[in-house]
């Protein structure tokens, strides 16, 4: 109240220079009232009072219909003071929930976290990053300790938090499967039980699951309805879809997937990725597959996880810093 | 020493006799241009909501008297079908009537002290106070 009281003299002050002068130094320093009074949560309605009880002490004999016309005004402006008010706590409890969700994403990151692996006979090059603050797509890496590595990456239909609860699931029953059988197929299929029993039919979940043993360099790999990857021939110069068929996670409970197999020449690469790489938009336009290939080609020379940075590099410029989808690339080249 | 006078609730003209009630009892306790303002537009929420939700019911005037402060308590009863999840109206941003109206968690902003009492099938009762500075 007091602060208030002060106020009231200070607009007075200021309204009586203004109109005497007309100044500019007067209105730059009502602004600044404006601005300390909203910092005090003082509402429009106030401020009208303000003025109204100015104006009488600078007039005394002010028209009586002026002062039924402040009166009015006054009236008018409470639901927007209303609104305002709303309008500070909503944004209060904006801030809470992005903190929230920023603690929550940290401990995303800790629970999905994976190492990619250091292996002297394969370059490893992998990077994902969500589109929001919480990661939809999930990838992993497994060794065994006998020259095998497992990969997989998922992307689950839909971004944000909800996609980021199930990809937890997922690594849970991937944890749980492991030192059991590592066959793609196998995994995929059960894998496809976890999420058919507890995931909600309208969560749709992709992957992709590849061993590279690096024994006899085989790579073999299933794939439930996931965004097809690429193999690089490095003597033919040339790039092959990996398109392999095989249903989506959780639409069935009895699934069996196939298992494909290659041999992985020295120089070749596997490919994998989300559908936000092949998603990329420039404005309106979906860039084509031609374009990925070409951005990874343009930085073969470099080794894998160069290559990687430098293709979400050039499509998070092309699409103006703003991803669309969560996007993952994972690169794995036969060194020796 | 304190009086209480109602004004019926059944048409949106009734609106506009529960503010004028409301204004004149607000201005003999005392209350200035601001308070009388915000104490009107408690009372067209209220009594808007009686119009919208239940159809009828009343809004009630009481002038308070303490030892050391003077206020206005009113209550705004209904009969209609009461309200199902008090927290989800008392929360901001939720409205039903396209974001004009301040609802009621603006009227607890208005207000000193607020209290609401819903059975559903039987009615809805809202008690407010505000306090003379």
């Amino acid at each position: 109240m007091s602060t208030l009281k002060l106020d009231l003299e200070n607009y007075k002050e200021l309204l009586q220079e203004y109109i005497k002068t007309k100044d500019e130094q007067a209105l730059y320093q009502a602004e600044q009232f404006s601005k300390h009074s909203m910092q005090q949560n003082i509402s429009p309605e106030e401020i009208i009072n303000v003025h109204i009880q100015s104006l009488q002490e600078i007039y005394p004999d002010m028209p009586e219909y002026i002062q039924s016309s402040m009166n009015f005004l006054l009236e008018t402006m409470i639901s927007y003071g209303l609104a305002y008010q709303e309008f500070q706590t909503l944004r209060e409890k904006q801030l809470e929930l992005k903190s929230e969700i920023s603690v929550a994403a940290n401990m995303q990151k800790t629970l999905l976290s994976t190492v990619k692996p250091d292996l002297s006979d394969i370059d490893v090059g992998a990077l994902s990053v969500p589109a929001k603050q919480m990661n939809g797509d999930y990838h992993h890496f497994v060794e065994d300790g006998k020259g095998n590595l497992g990969i997989a990456v998922a992307d689950v239909i839909g971004k944000g938090v909800p996609a980021a609860l199930c990809m937890s699931m997922i690594k849970y029953s991937m944890d749980s499967f492991s030192g059991i059988r590592t066959d793609p197929s196998v995994i995929l299929g059960n894998l496809n039980r976890v999420v058919e029993r507890n995931v909600d039919a309208s969560m749709f979940i992709t992957m992709f699951y590849g061993l590279y043993n690096s024994n006899d360099h085989t790579f073999t790999y299933s794939s439930a309805g996931h965004e097809p990857g690429f193999y690089y021939y490095k003597d033919r110069d040339e790039f092959e879809e990996i398109d392999v068929p095989g249903l989506v996670l959780g639409v069935s409970p009895e699934v069996s997937y196939k298992q494909y197999e290659k041999r992985v020449e020295k120089g070749d690469m596997i490919i994998l990725l989300t559908d936000g790489v092949t998603e990329c938009r420039q404005g309106d336009r979906f860039i084509d597959q031609e374009e990925i290939l070409h951005v990874i080609k343009q930085y073969s020379h470099l080794p894998a996880q160069g290559i990687v940075d430098q293709v979400y590099k050039h499509f998070e410029r092309l699409q103006d810093f703003q991803l669309r989808d969560d996007f993952t690339l994972i690169i794995l080249r036969r060194n020796v | 020493m304190d009086f209480q006078s109602c004004v019926n609730i059944k048409k949106e003209w009734d609106i506009v006799g529960a503010r004028q009630l409301g204004r004149d009892i607000s201005r003999k306790i005392g209350f200035g241009t601001v308070d009388q303002a915000r104490i009107a537009t408690t009372i067209s929420e209220l009594a808007r909501n009686i119009y919208l939700y239940a159809g009828t019911g009343k809004v009630c005037f009481e002038a308070l008297e303490d030892m050391n402060k003077k206020g206005i308590r009113i209550v705004a009863t209904d009969d209609g079908p009461g309200i199902q999840d008090i927290s989800q109206v008392m929360e901001d941003g939720f409205t039903t009537s396209g974001g004009l109206g301040a609802g009621l968690p603006g009227v607890k902003r208005l207000m000193d002290s607020f209290d609401i009492v819903s059975t559903e099938e039987e009615g809805t009762e809202i008690s407010v106070v505000k306090w003379l500075r």
